[in-house]
């Protein structure tokens, strides 16, 4: 457009070439979207489409996209545990969820009072804690798993899902901590020191004023501790031995290394394993997206 | 997008407000002792789960002589190579495409913001399901990419397990197909963080997309691509679940990493000491990273 017209019939030219431009770039966009729609989607549908199969055998697709008549039947063995490695399949989902529940719980409860301590108070040494959670994830979750089974067998957890529920707190409470420190520098201080005025203890300051207003941050931080639970896999396998304490992932991974468990029971499994973390993690999303309005604590 | 990716995200001139902590002057008796109740379970927990067992591993793996074992070991040596290649292309392709599709989010057309819900579901799955169907997608002819291929092109694919370049793709691509939406998100909410002025006074200026990216975006969301990638690698170092199950070290162990070497040494050859001291080889890789980590940090905070 800011090309002046230098002889009379060259003058629309720029604009056509924006226009193309603009069309060029919506098209581009267009096959971005569906592109990536594919990617997002094809394993999800392959889970699906092996779930469906009614054979017990192996999967046979032949270039079907789709099963020739697509039954329910695996879903219905998982949900009657009518299969020998299933036998169990319910409790071990109480297992999980226990787990997931309860790794939620402790590194909000951990997390939140270490960040108030760090972040509030002014502890003489305090920097030193605050490198802590970074050192955390110097040494990765799967290099200590060898030394921390032993330990866990030293201290008779062996076999339990608190030494599940103790390795998942671990790794989560870092990033917990890092994350709420963060966005506890949206809080003005101001506000603690009026509290004090007030005659408020730090037990009261956490409760009343610190608690309410991380509580978008508790929740995102929270949603993650249970996914990593529910992403976990590597701890379980090895410290979880008997059926009854084992969780869904484990039972989902003996199928995976049996050599003539049907495949579509696995798939049926691992489709209801992954329908509470996808329902909270969407049902969370809005509130979480509604507690990111920073502005809500100016100072 | 999640309130922690927005903290994350949000830059150091949102946080640096001047902060006067009310117990700066003395922090007294009780206060004292209130601030140190809240800080040990924390504490108890690092030392218990954190310190004893990094020492109890370095304790098992004191034996030099493992080591001359290791590195004598082709596995090993292959699997320090696959280890070094998963990260510096999986954690680098992952963060490059991430600070890019945070880019298209940010254009404001209903069908982009309708795409957003459908692609943080890999990230929403669980990684058990995930990479098991990954596993099933790729084997045998069967599996759907192949018979896809055959369908579509009349292409027989290759079996992807057979071949260790194949397979290691695999499980980089299963890598990314799983943490992508995490760190788009990420970025998408460091871009959101910048005001909306400067890129108002961009395009005044006239600079185009890829200038704008280089000389305007890219410093501004610097730091948080330098922390976000130096996580993401300390993360991915340790990735066990993605090998064990997408490849399952096929061919042969030849695609097998660190994290699952070691497990195979410590549980299914009964050497324990043996695969800690894989695991631990790591640290000298590890720990400049985590320092590194800790600079980024700080100057994304300076009070500290």
């Amino acid at each position: 457009m800011s090309g002046g017209p230098t002889s009379g019939g060259a003058v629309p030219w720029p604009r056509d070439r924006l226009r193309l431009r603009r069309i060029l770039t919506e098209v581009a966009s267009v096959i971005l979207v569906a592109v990536l729609l594919i990617w997002s989607l094809v394993p999800v549908y392959n889970m699906l489409l092996i779930a469906l199969d009614p054979d017990d055998g192996d999967i046979e697709f032949e270039g079907l996209f789709w099963p020739p008549d697509p039954s329910l039947h695996s879903f219905r063995a998982v949900l009657t545990q009518g299969y020998w490695l299933l036998e169990d399949f319910w409790h071990q989902f109480g297992n999980s969820v226990f787990i997931g529940l309860m790794t939620m719980l402790l590194t909000v409860l951990i997390g939140s009072l270490a960040s108030f301590a760090l972040g509030r108070m002014r502890l003489s040494r305090g920097w030193l804690l605050v490198n802590a959670p970074v050192l955390t994830y110097a040494v990765p979750a799967s290099f200590l798993v060898i030394p921390f089974s032993r330990l866990m067998a030293s201290y008779g957890l062996s076999n339990s899902l608190w030494a599940i529920i103790a390795a998942n707190v671990t790794f989560a409470t870092p990033y917990a901590i890092l994350i709420l420190r963060q966005y506890a520098k949206l809080i003005p201080l101001e506000l603690d020191e009026a509290a004090q005025m007030d005659g408020a203890s730090p037990v009261q300051l956490y409760r009343r004023v610190y608690l309410p207003l991380m509580a978008p941050a508790l929740a995102a931080v929270g949603t993650y501790a249970l996914l990593l639970a529910w992403n976990e896999y590597l701890y379980q396998y090895v410290l979880l031995s008997s059926t009854r304490n084992m969780t869904v992932a484990v039972a989902i991974a003996q199928f995976f290394n049996s050599d003539e468990a049907p495949v579509n029971y696995m798939m049926a499994a691992a489709i209801i394993y992954s329908l509470p973390p996808i329902v909270i993690f969407y049902a969370l999303r809005r509130y979480m997206a509604a507690g990111l309005t920073r502005g809500a604590v100016k100072g | 997008m999640s309130s922690a990716q927005q903290v994350l995200a949000a830059g150091p001139d949102v946080l640096d407000r001047p902060r006067r902590p009310p117990w700066r002057r003395h922090l007294h008796g009780s206060d004292f002792a209130w601030a140190i109740a809240f800080v040990v379970p924390y504490t108890a927990v690092f030392f218990g789960f954190v310190v004893y067992p990094v020492a109890y591993g370095l304790w098992m793996a004191r034996d030099p002589s493992l080591y001359g074992e290791l590195i004598a070991n082709p596995l090993y040596v292959k699997a320090l190579v696959n280890t070094a290649l998963y990260v510096g292309i999986g954690v680098n392709v992952q963060m490059f495409l991430a600070l890019l599709l945070s880019g298209f989010f940010m254009r404001r057309r209903w069908w982009i913001k309708a795409l957003l819900p459908v692609f943080i579901l890999p990230w929403a799955l669980p990684s058990i399901p995930a990479f098991v169907s990954f596993h099933w997608m790729l084997i045998g002819e069967e599996g759907l990419i192949n018979s896809l291929l055959a369908a579509l092109f009349g292409v027989q694919g290759p079996l992807w397990f057979t071949d260790r370049r194949l397979a290691l793709g695999s499980n980089i691509v299963a890598y990314v197909w799983k943490w992508l939406p995490f760190w788009t998100l990420t970025f998408y909410a460091g871009r959101t963080a910048i005001p909306q002025e400067i890129y108002e006074a961009v395009a005044v200026d006239g600079a185009g997309g890829c200038r704008r990216f280089v000389h305007v975006i890219f410093p501004l969301l610097g730091n948080l691509y330098l922390v976000c990638t130096l996580l993401s690698t300390l993360w991915t170092i340790g990735d066990f679940t993605t090998v064990s199950l997408v490849s399952e070290g096929a061919p042969a162990y030849s695609t097998d990493v660190l994290a699952t070497l070691g497990i195979h040494y410590a549980f299914d050859a009964a050497q324990p000491s043996l695969g800690i001291a894989a695991m631990m080889s790591a640290l000298p890789a590890l720990i400049p990273v985590a320092l590194i980590l800790m600079r980024a940090l700080q100057t994304r905070d300076v009070q500290l």
